[in-house]
């Protein structure tokens, strides 16, 4: 036969998903945050965000040398998370370091995409957090204006440090807060897309979630705990942070351990720490824990049955 | 929706619609066959046969050299013509039997009905599979005798039929359930009665209504008293593959590194249940089988009986020839199936399919980094971890390989065709695999 065949090992299948394309369903997901960040944030919301991705993006353009700006789409997504974590509106200057860091000393230090040992978007975060932490904190914190895109910005303090703010406002959104972190309903809607493309499950943000409920719930009842889950950034960081696939264990236990360990040290800093909030600081501890997880959770494999003493 | 399944697997696109509606029909004895001497799992044949014989179809012309191995039997009548070392489509050339057809398809005149299957005793059906070169058709093809024999100590209770037919684009199995019902279950009957076994189940993934209803009917018509259900299961691939299709029909888990008899089954495919009851019913050994030639680089698929050693080349002619973009030959299905580096190559007992895949399937895409996804470990049918056994084995840790599971992995594929960052898992495996088992040996 004249024809050429490829010959390679088997199977000869493979799925159509790829890297990119879940990049791009992350992405998605975070549509629904992002809009409703410009609605109530005003366009610096907008700004904010379009400067930490593209900051992002070509940090990793750099250091990549590669001919495409969007590559895998893993830059932006850290950029875009990162913006999710600052106020509307931080000066230039701190979003592009932040962006730069988060890429550059986040992920590629360590070997670049899949190598991170933590989350890069935390990462940037936390140095911006220690380095600026004034343009980060305090008097920061813009109320939220709906549709007041050309508004002047009103400061109003976190509900984390007022705990006045109600259950409504918490899950609309129309708090202060992090660009991404006060709609509960936005970030509902987009971690369902991700349920539904198959690219996290529930264990992560279950246990999470769950285990920042019932501490709230033994400090102050029922509303407590719901205000614990809906203020602050435990939504963003138990369903788009914790969830990150590189920096989370891969076994079905240590993926519910390592949200339950996210909630327990989220909320004792809360509960008991100098920080009015600890979700950052939280999941960055955790993600330093992964390989032991994983390695400390090997699943059963078919068949074996547990040996008996 | 059937609910008997198996936790873990995947749904690749089936693509059975190529060939699942074309009954089978006999393909062309070539002029040549070309009869390798080594067509099952374990020990080779010996020619007993010499150059310039006349041999007749059905006629024995290999003989095993081990009691894990099967006898190997001419597929036409005619003068052998040479026997030396030709293509195989396990890689290496092995000694084959080449023999010019007379066309006259004399059959050999030991092929004989046997008594009835309730004259027959345990000992003479498990006879007549090992004469008739029976092994497993599902493709791993281990002889039948073996498996017919367990250890004294182990009371078989359970016969299952693999039905599953899970690789995509096969149809086989499918056909033969539809067309060929009542040998499917008088070879299960056999099956049961050499075995002692008290059920047989005959599990058929549900996305093959027809063969459902049809196996259905042909157990209801079916005398002699045996317990025999069908069970529709969950269209899942690997389905078929016997620990999952133990579990799913029995609920039972086979312990890793143990066969099926470890928990009382015996699996078999359709087509060796088929292939016993023309063993028994007529005398017939296994010369030919029915083979799925099939895939988009094909210009006419269809379901082919296929005479032992007719080249690829010859089947691929009376298909209708390749289509201008056909770029993978692959024997089996395209998950665990081999990719062959031509055609020159002759169909065996382990054939089920011819599979002809284009440029679409077989574009070069970069490996990229693991990304932890974690979705490898969820599809993972043995509750392995493919990636951290893949990225061992890639940097040649093996002891790390073997501690995440290595020689669990039975290479069903489903990690390589999920990942989204195209790493090549199974291959990885394999090699640790490999190099575990060479090191065990020292």
């Amino acid at each position: 036969m004249e024809r050429k065949l490829v010959v390679s090992s088997s199977p000869h299948i493979k799925s159509p998903e790829n890297i990119q394309s879940i990049m791009v369903d992350v992405l998605i997901a975070l549509f629904p945050v992002a809009l409703m960040a410009v609605f109530l944030f005003g366009f610096r919301a907008l700004i904010t965000m379009v400067i930490a991705m593209v900051a992002a993006m070509a940090t990793e353009a750099i250091i990549l040398r590669k001919g495409s700006f969007f590559g895998d789409g893993s830059a932006a997504v850290t950029g875009l998370l990162l913006a999710m974590t600052l106020p509307p509106a931080p000066p230039w200057w701190v979003v592009a370091i932040g962006a730069v860091v988060a890429i550059a000393i986040g992920k590629h230090i360590y070997g670049g995409l899949g190598n991170n040992i933590f989350n890069p978007a935390l990462v940037g975060r936390a140095i911006l957090f220690v380095s600026w932490g004034t343009h980060l904190s305090g008097s920061v914190w813009l109320k939220p204006v709906p549709f007041g895109f050309t508004a002047d910005a009103v400061s109003q303090a976190s509900p984390l440090v007022t705990h006045d703010a109600s259950l409504g406002d918490l899950f609309i959104g129309t708090v202060s807060g992090s660009l991404g972190e006060t709609s509960a309903l936005a970030l509902i809607i987009g971690a369902i897309w991700l349920f539904y493309r198959g690219h996290i499950d529930w264990r992560i943000p279950g246990g999470y979630i769950g285990i920042v409920f019932i501490f709230g719930l033994f400090a102050g009842g029922f509303s407590m705990g719901l205000y614990h889950v809906l203020a602050g950034g435990v939504l963003l960081g138990a369903l788009f942070m914790a969830t990150d696939m590189v920096t989370s264990p891969v076994t079905a236990n240590g993926k519910l351990i390592f949200g339950l360990g996210c909630g327990v040290i989220t909320m004792l800093i809360r509960l008991f720490g100098t920080m009015p909030e600890g979700v950052t600081f939280a999941i960055l501890l955790m993600n330093g824990l992964t390989p032991l997880i994983d390695n400390m959770t090997l699943p059963k494999k078919f068949g074996e049955v547990k040996k008996s003493a | 929706m059937s609910e008997r399944t198996f936790v873990g697997g995947i749904h690749p696109s089936y693509f059975k619609d190529y060939t699942a509606g074309i009954p089978i029909a006999p393909a062309r004895a070539p002029s040549q066959v070309i009869i390798p001497l080594q067509q099952n799992i374990g020990a080779p044949c010996e020619a007993i046969v010499q150059v310039g014989d006349e041999v007749k179809v059905g006629q024995k012309i290999g003989e095993p050299k081990g009691f894990v191995s099967a006898p190997i039997h001419a597929s036409v009548s005619g003068k052998v013509s040479k026997i030396e070392p030709f293509n195989h489509s396990m890689g290496t050339p092995v000694m084959a039997v080449f023999i010019e057809n007379d066309g006259q398809d004399t059959p050999f005149e030991g092929m004989k009905p046997n008594k009835s299957l309730e004259e027959l005793t345990a000992e003479e059906i498990k006879a007549i599979s090992k004469e008739a070169g029976l092994v497993g058709l599902g493709g791993a093809t281990f002889p039948t005798h073996v498996k017919l024999s367990p250890p004294p100590d182990i009371q078989i209770d359970t016969v299952i039929i693999n039905g599953a037919e899970c690789e995509p684009f096969l149809t086989a199995d499918h056909r033969l359930m539809v067309e060929r019902a009542e040998d499917v279950v008088f070879g299960l009957q056999a099956f049961m009665k050499a075995l002692g076994a008290t059920r047989g189940i005959i599990g058929v993934e549900d996305n093959k209504p027809d063969a459902v209803s049809s196996m259905r009917k042909a157990v209801a018509d079916a005398g002699g008293g045996y317990n025999i259900e069908i069970q529709p299961l969950h269209t899942k691939y690997p389905q078929g593959a016997e620990k999952m299709l133990i579990k799913a029909t029995t609920g039972r888990e086979v312990p890793p590194g143990a066969l099926p008899m470890a928990v009382n089954v015996v699996n078999q495919n359709t087509g060796t249940a088929i292939a016993l009851a023309e063993a028994i019913k007529l005398g017939k050994s296994l010369y030919e089988r029915v083979v799925t030639v099939t895939g988009p680089g094909i210009n006419k698929p269809g379901n082919f009986v296929v005479r032992n050693g007719t080249l690829i080349r010859d089947l691929i002619e009376q298909c209708g020839g390749l289509t201008p973009d056909a770029r993978k030959l692959i024997l089996g299905g395209p998950m665990m199936g081999f990719a062959q580096p031509t055609d020159e190559i002759p169909a065996i007992k382990g054939t089920s399919g011819v599979l002809l895949l284009t440029e679409e399937f077989v574009k070069d895409v970069p490996i990229a980094p693991c990304i932890k996804c974690g979705k490898c470990v969820e599809v993972c049918p043995m509750n392995l971890l493919p990636n951290f056994i893949g990225s061992a084995s890639e940097k040649n840790v093996m002891d790390l390989a073997e501690k995440y599971g290595a020689m669990d992995c039975f290479e069903c594929g489903c990690c390589t065709f999920t990942c989204p960052a195209k790493r090549p898992l199974v291959q990885w495996i394999r090699i640790a695999k490999g190099a575990i088992a060479a090191s065990r040996k020292k």
